[in-house]
């Protein structure tokens, strides 16, 4: 895009989007980092995604400030005003995202007989999934891609779907192994928070083809 | 080179149209080929860099390049139908019928009675001093102005702030009932809070009046305004509702203008 005719705008909307960059960045390390703490029980690992949590959620208060600020001192229009109503929505959205990957963060020490518990091995394809979403998503904003934006999309089905199958799949675990029943029902959590991350990154997608275009992608999907 | 017109404007009954409007001054094209109706019961704002012409063509409406030797219109402008522009027009009646309040107030040196009086005496439209009185009163009202001068109507127009002189002028183009107000650039020579009466009182005449502004700042244009024309280098490059060109403009160069980044 064209510069302003004053810099000092430039340099703003440019700071709103490293904070979204920046915040998206370790939203994305968390869903990894907490998948892997999952997976491995290593509850140090956990306890880093939630204290990365706490600087997602004040990156999230600086978004909001800048753009606020944007909007009282340079009056944004058409691109910049979407721009940054955008950046406001994406950045909670994102803190959301974080709040998940805590939130998985914070079942790893609740698996027993961790060693033989074989619904943790339904979880990384779908992580992956997921991660990739907000990782494309974020691609996407940093791009001004719609075309991106609308893959991130349809990629959402494929998260769904997994979640659907680990449902079944958990459920018919606990049913022969009844004994594991707390465990795989944390299994269940981390599977949902999954699937609200996907949703989460869709909404973003939304936004970025928003920005972007000035139009929300079409609802046939 | 087309203006792009939104596809989502609704038809309005146009008060004015113009087709294919080109004014010259001398040799210099000043407006190329300008096409656009101006709804009766909507603000149209005119934006655009300096020198875009948004001013000649807003001149163009009610004949007011007329005083200008060199200029030249070709096209058709037309009110209600009319041509403005036949030889048989008659310029002070025309002018009576499409107002003009200016960049700066410019009240008569006289009363502020006699200001909103002068109109409606040489047009006929009062006989008596009470049909006179009330034309006064009730211009002044819808100017917002009444309560501040009721007491003082003998006084000089010009002994009044920027902001009540402009609400004068307005009151004054509103004395001779008018159906088409132009506005060029009414506030930039007033302070905020006398600019907000001004946007305030083009509220209140929307409806009632179709108003056609000027206007350098944006946010003006996207306060008061339903319909919005983006004027550059003489020609008009976009036309739509203002809700549209200030959150989605279709034009490269009008978003690049509209966003500060013009040149």
């Amino acid at each position: 895009m064209a510069e302003h005719t004053v810099k000092a705008f430039d340099e703003d909307i440019t700071r709103l989007r490293g904070l979204i960059a920046e915040m998206g960045g370790l939203a994305e390390l968390s869903i990894q980092e907490s998948l892997e703490a999952m997976i491995k029980g290593d509850e140090d690992l956990a306890d880093g995604v939630v204290v990365r949590d706490k600087k997602i959620d004040a990156l999230e208060s600086e978004v909001d400030k800048l753009a606020v600020r944007i909007i009282a001192l340079r009056a944004p229009m058409a691109d910049d005003l979407r721009e940054v109503i955008a950046a406001l929505k994406i950045a909670g959205v994102v803190e959301r995202i974080g709040d998940y990957s805590k939130n998985i963060a914070k079942r790893v020490g609740k698996i027993e007989a961790r060693k033989h518990f074989e619904p943790l091995t339904l979880l990384p394809a779908m992580g992956d999934i997921a991660a990739e979403m907000v990782h494309d998503v974020l691609t996407a904003y940093a791009a001004r891609d719609p075309v991106l934006a609308l893959e991130v999309i349809a990629t959402d089905d494929k998260v769904d779907a997994f979640y659907n199958s680990i449902f079944r799949n958990v459920v018919s675990y606990m049913m022969e192994n009844p004994a594991t029943i707390s465990s795989a029902a944390q299994i269940l959590f981390v599977a949902r928070n999954l699937e609200r991350i996907g949703d989460h990154a869709t909404n973003v997608a939304e936004m970025v083809h928003f920005a972007a275009t000035g139009n929300y992608p079409p609802d046939d999907r | 080179m087309v203006t792009v017109v939104h596809p989502n404007l609704e038809k309005t009954d146009a008060k004015m149209s113009a087709r294919e409007v080109s004014v010259y001054y001398g040799d210099k094209k000043a407006i190329d080929e300008v096409s656009i109706d101006i709804p009766t019961k909507y603000v149209t704002a005119f934006i655009g860099p300096s020198g875009c012409g948004k001013s000649t063509f807003l001149r163009t409406l009610n004949r007011m390049n007329d005083t200008i030797p060199s200029a030249r219109v070709e096209g058709s402008i037309t009110l209600d139908g009319e041509d403005v522009y036949r030889s048989k027009m008659d310029v002070v009646q025309l002018r009576a019928r499409v107002g003009m309040v200016f960049q700066k107030p410019n009240p008569f040196p006289k009363s502020i009675y006699d200001n909103i009086a002068y109109g409606p005496k040489i047009h006929g439209l009062a006989s008596g001093k009470t049909e006179l009185d009330e034309v006064v009163e009730k211009s002044l009202r819808r100017a917002g102005l009444w309560n501040e001068v009721k007491d003082r109507l003998e006084d000089s127009g010009t002994a009044l702030s920027g902001g009540q002189q402009q609400r004068l002028c307005i009151a004054r183009a509103i004395a001779v009932d008018p159906e088409v107000i132009l506005m060029d650039e009414p506030c930039s020579a007033l302070d905020p809070i006398a600019t907000a009466k001004i946007e305030e009182l083009i509220d209140e005449l929307n409806g009632s009046y179709a108003i056609v502004i000027v206007t350098h700042s944006m946010q003006q244009a996207a306060r008061v305004s339903q319909r919005t024309a983006f004027f550059h280098l003489g020609k008009m490059v976009e036309y739509g509702r203002t809700s549209d060109i200030f959150t989605n403009p279709l034009e490269e160069r009008t978003k690049d203008y509209i966003t500060g980044r013009y040149g």
